[in-house]
């Protein structure tokens, strides 16, 4: 045994001549101090990795099977689950997976508007994550492109049209996405190249620098204290603990509460009724017909709701964009001197509740056929959430907060 | 399932606590249904104490149980990379008519993507078979080369006419080319098969002589005769190998 | 958070009342059970003798039938392998997709996810929802896919429904609302064994779309079995060192 530790030990630390090893799990492990605080939101965060792992690692292992051609891609799919020993699972485990990143990384975004963790100095944290959720829609929609069924062709279709509502160049950039007149082979295939490689490595890369940037200046909490401010006679901050190992163990009870939610759906449920695996997916594509009633998956359905809300196309393709793109802007919308909940005022509270109120609501309405009274619902639901942003700067400013604590509080 | 369990402690120093805690963490997995609190089993100790056994314990058990998980998860992804349903049905047994075949003559059937040599042997190619000297061959009795129960013989087949084998060099996998007529390939030749690749040289029943690159005989595939005239290549007697 | 789940649910509640609207006879439930093995073999006797003429099951292999239903190869060969002689090929469709689409208009339909596609109970009350009606070159229509290109191949088992319209529709007519369907003519089967009939050949199509599905539930019991002690085991390790942080 001593033998094994003294080799280990060696290892470590002829690799620590050449590598800050030890440094760098010290800052961003053993040595890095999170506030001992930390809820139930604060799962979301590790889960995103989680997920973003298990997508990499099942992706990889479905491109060893999976064909990127017109002709072959559906069945390619369906040999995936059939013919490869444990196909079934690695391909559920993907799927599934794509709407679970979405559930994490909403919850996770949910938690910075509760506790106002893109303030000030995490303005950068903030913007980078905002990357990275665009870079994840741009690969979800890639590829939902791949399986080649129905509703991957219409949705495409429909998706790369919006960029047809761009002035004078729309319709020239439509057909420089597809690389044809329509969705076809050339689209699938570079969308495939996309999906797998360009995709992936943007969000690892960006994933990175969210990471790195976060540990510089240090978790927010749910009190928005900076326990930076508050170090004992040791220079360590009073009310942080070592990252490792207390939040490692802690965090590994949600990672694995986690998948066994995660294993209920893939087991179980893996078309979630629906919303995870559509039924009209199971029909190949066919550029002849379109399915009666096309949606997108759930998680991109607040944003067409708000498309589809406006009746002129080039405006509902810009407000569309705005609703994604302004969630950049939160850091200098909020004028509020607090960060968390617990200190803001009703106001504020009453804003955030309705624009998650509305999010849901547009996300359902985008999922239903329209009719004329849930289109004027889609309106007014969509001006509630940009008026979330918009009038953030005077109702942030003018709300009545609570007295903020010095320390943070063990709740 | 409220039931509390307390266990006896037995002493006060580290070493027995330490057992003790073992005895109570195993119990308490066994209940796992229950999250009992550990805190219940051990009352001489404050809550708050810190007690190096039972954290590493833990940790210890939490990590072997992880471990098992990463290696049952491993199991899916590995398997995976065996060969898919498709892939077996493509190299499934396959029937061939040999009734056409003259004596002398080689015709190559496909089996699991590879060439199979079914060769008919005239009685003087048999004959001649007989007359290499073993020292010459580098695995006269077929003991490290691969083929089936019923092959394991001078001639290495079921019938002495019929030769059947994987046309692959054992060396690197080039298919070797066929030439029966003694003195073909040089003088010393008595009629087999020559890679091209390396040079290496077999006779008439895929033996391997020596001196050359390939290390054993080449291979005879499971194959069963259905009637005279008709095989199945891949399939036993018992049944598909 | 209550509140906003309450007002969440109470949403969702109302759409799918807002999106109930249905006319004509609703849908009964198929009510498959896919771990009746016997049903399953039923079913894929039906498969092979009525719906492999016209369509096929291209992403299922005839082993694997074997091998999820219990069946020998042999007996698979002899029973149900009618456009193959190989154990591992798909289930082809005897004839030419040339002729198919001569015949009916439109090709018939590879039926190997159309169970995904579809749904158990769509494709349970299709096949009990054929009726005369003389105008259809295939004398038959469908209660749940009007004007389908497909004849009512069950229909000596069946026998022939006649529709029967709304009292203020007289009788037919372009827009006439069916209230519900009646033997015209009776068939081999009475409606309960018609019934059974159908639902075993619903339940093999259901696992034709997923032959996963009977081993899935299995192996995810025992997966989150085996993490809940995982997370017992977390959870106490989690305890012991949050000890340290007051």
């Amino acid at each position: 045994m001593n033998v094994v530790v003294k080799g280990l030990t060696g290892l470590r630390d002829w690799v620590d001549d050449r590598f800050p090893l030890v440094k760098l799990w010290n800052e961003h492990m053993g040595q890095y101090y999170a506030p001992k605080n930390f809820n139930f939101w604060y799962y979301f965060g590790v889960l995103s990795i989680v997920v973003l792992a298990l997508q990499i690692l099942t992706g990889i292992w479905l491109t060893m099977n999976y064909k990127p051609d017109a002709e072959l891609a559906f069945a390619s799919i369906e040999y995936i689950m059939r013919d490869v020993e444990w196909g079934w699972l690695i391909r559920y485990m993907h799927s599934t997976g794509a709407s679970a990143f979405f559930i994490v990384v909403y919850l996770h975004m949910f938690r910075a508007l509760l506790y106002g963790s893109y303030k000030k100095p995490r303005e950068l944290i903030w913007v980078l994550g905002m990357f990275t959720y665009l870079a994840l829609m741009a690969e979800a929609f890639l590829g939902y492109l791949l399986p080649w069924g129905q509703m991957s062709f219409w949705g495409a279709q429909v998706i790369i049209s919006l960029f047809g509502a761009i002035p004078f160049v729309g319709e020239a950039l439509s057909l420089w996405i597809r690389g044809d007149f329509v969705v076809s082979d050339v689209t699938l295939n570079r969308f495939f190249s996309l999906h797998v490689i360009a995709m992936p490595l943007a969000i690892v890369g960006l994933v990175f620098l969210h990471i790195i940037a976060l540990h510089e200046v240090g978790s927010n909490n749910p009190d928005g204290v900076e326990i930076k401010k508050k170090k004992g006679v040791d220079g360590k901050p009073l009310d942080g603990i070592p990252f490792h190992p207390y939040y490692t163990v802690k965090d590994s009870v949600g990672v694995i509460v986690f998948l066994i939610l995660f294993a209920a759906v893939v087991f179980f449920a893996p078309e979630f009724g629906g919303w995870f695996l559509e039924a009209n997916n199971f029909i190949p594509a066919n550029p002849l017909v379109t399915p009666e009633h096309i949606v997108p998956l759930w998680y991109f359905t607040p944003f067409y709701a708000i498309l589809r809300a406006v009746p002129d196309k080039l405006i509902g393709v810009l407000l569309m964009g705005a609703a994604t793109t302004i969630f950049f802007l939160l850091p200098w919308l909020d004028r509020s001197p607090v960060r968390s909940i617990r200190y803001r005022g009703p106001i504020f509270k009453t804003a955030l509740l309705m624009f998650v109120i509305s999010f849901v609501a547009l996300g359902y309405l985008g999922t239903q056929t329209p009719t004329p009274e849930m289109t004027w619902l889609a309106r007014g639901f969509s001006v509630i959430y940009f008026s979330f942003f918009l009038l953030m700067p005077f109702y942030s400013k003018i709300d009545k907060t609570k007295p903020v604590p010095d320390r943070v509080t063990g709740k | 399932m409220s039931a509390r369990y307390r266990v006896p402690v037995v002493g006060v120093n580290r070493q027995n606590q330490a057992i003790t805690w073992r005895f109570c963490a195993i119990r308490v997995l066994i209940r796992s249904a229950a999250i009992v609190r550990m805190s219940e089993c051990g009352n001489d100790m404050s809550d708050n104490a810190v007690d190096v056994n039972r954290r590493r314990f833990l940790t210890g058990t939490t990590a072997v149980i992880g471990g098992v998980g990463a290696a049952i998860a491993a199991v899916p992804f590995i398997a995976s990379f065996q060969p898919s349903a498709k892939a077996k049905a493509i190299g499934a047994p396959v029937e061939v008519d040999i009734g056409k075949l003259e004596p002398g003559q080689r015709v190559t059937q496909k089996w699991r993507g590879q060439p199979v040599w079914i060769v008919r042997r005239t009685s003087a190619m048999v004959d001649a078979l007989d007359t290499i000297d073993g020292k010459l061959l580098r695995d006269p009795t077929s003991n490290e080369s691969i083929q089936p129960e019923y092959a394991s013989n001078a001639w290495r087949s079921v019938k002495k006419e019929y030769l059947i084998l994987v046309g692959l060099c054992t060396h690197l996998g080039c298919s070797p080319s066929f030439a029966p007529e003694p003195g073909e390939i040089d003088e010393t030749w008595v009629g087999g098969f020559f890679c091209p690749c390396h040079g290496s040289k077999f006779d008439l029943a895929g033996r391997a002589f020596s001196g050359f690159p390939a290390p054993t005989n080449m291979t005879v595939p499971p194959y069963r005769f259905v009637s005279d005239t008709r095989i199945v290549i891949g399939e036993d007697e018992g049944g598909a190998s | 958070m209550i509140r906003l789940i309450i007002s969440l649910l109470t949403m969702l509640c109302l759409g799918s009342v807002l999106a109930a609207d249905s006319h004509g006879p609703a849908m009964q439930p198929a009510k498959v059970d896919l771990s009746d093995e016997l049903s399953l073999q039923r079913g894929a006797r039906v498969f092979v003798n009525y719906c492999v003429s016209c369509h096929s099951a291209s992403f299922m292999r005839y082993n694997r039938v074997a091998e999820d239903l219990g069946l020998s190869e042999e007996s698979v060969k002899t029973n149900l392998m009618f456009t193959s002689d190989k154990i591992g090929d798909v289930m082809r469709v005897a004839m030419l997709p040339s002729e198919a689409e001569a015949w009916f208009g439109v090709p018939p339909p590879d039926l190997s996810v159309v169970a995904r596609s579809r749904g158990p109970d769509w494709l349970y009350n299709f096949l009990l929802g054929y009726y005369i009606d003389e105008s259809k070159p295939t004398g038959v229509n469908n209660l749940f896919f009007k004007d389908t290109a497909m004849p009512h191949v069950l229909w000596e088992q069946q026998g022939l429904q006649r529709a029967v319209y709304r009292a203020e529709d007289n009788g037919g007519g372009e827009n006439a609302t069916i209230m519900r369907l009646e033997l015209a003519q009776r068939g081999r089967l009475t409606e309960n064994e018609y019934k059974r009939l159908v639902r075993d050949l619903v339940g093999f199509l259901v696992y034709v779309g997923e032959p996963a599905k009977l081993v899935r539930h299995r192996i995810g019991f025992w997966v989150i079995v085996f993490l809940l002690i995982l997370l017992v085991s977390a959870y106490l390790m989690k305890r012991e060192y949050w000890k340290d942080v007051h």
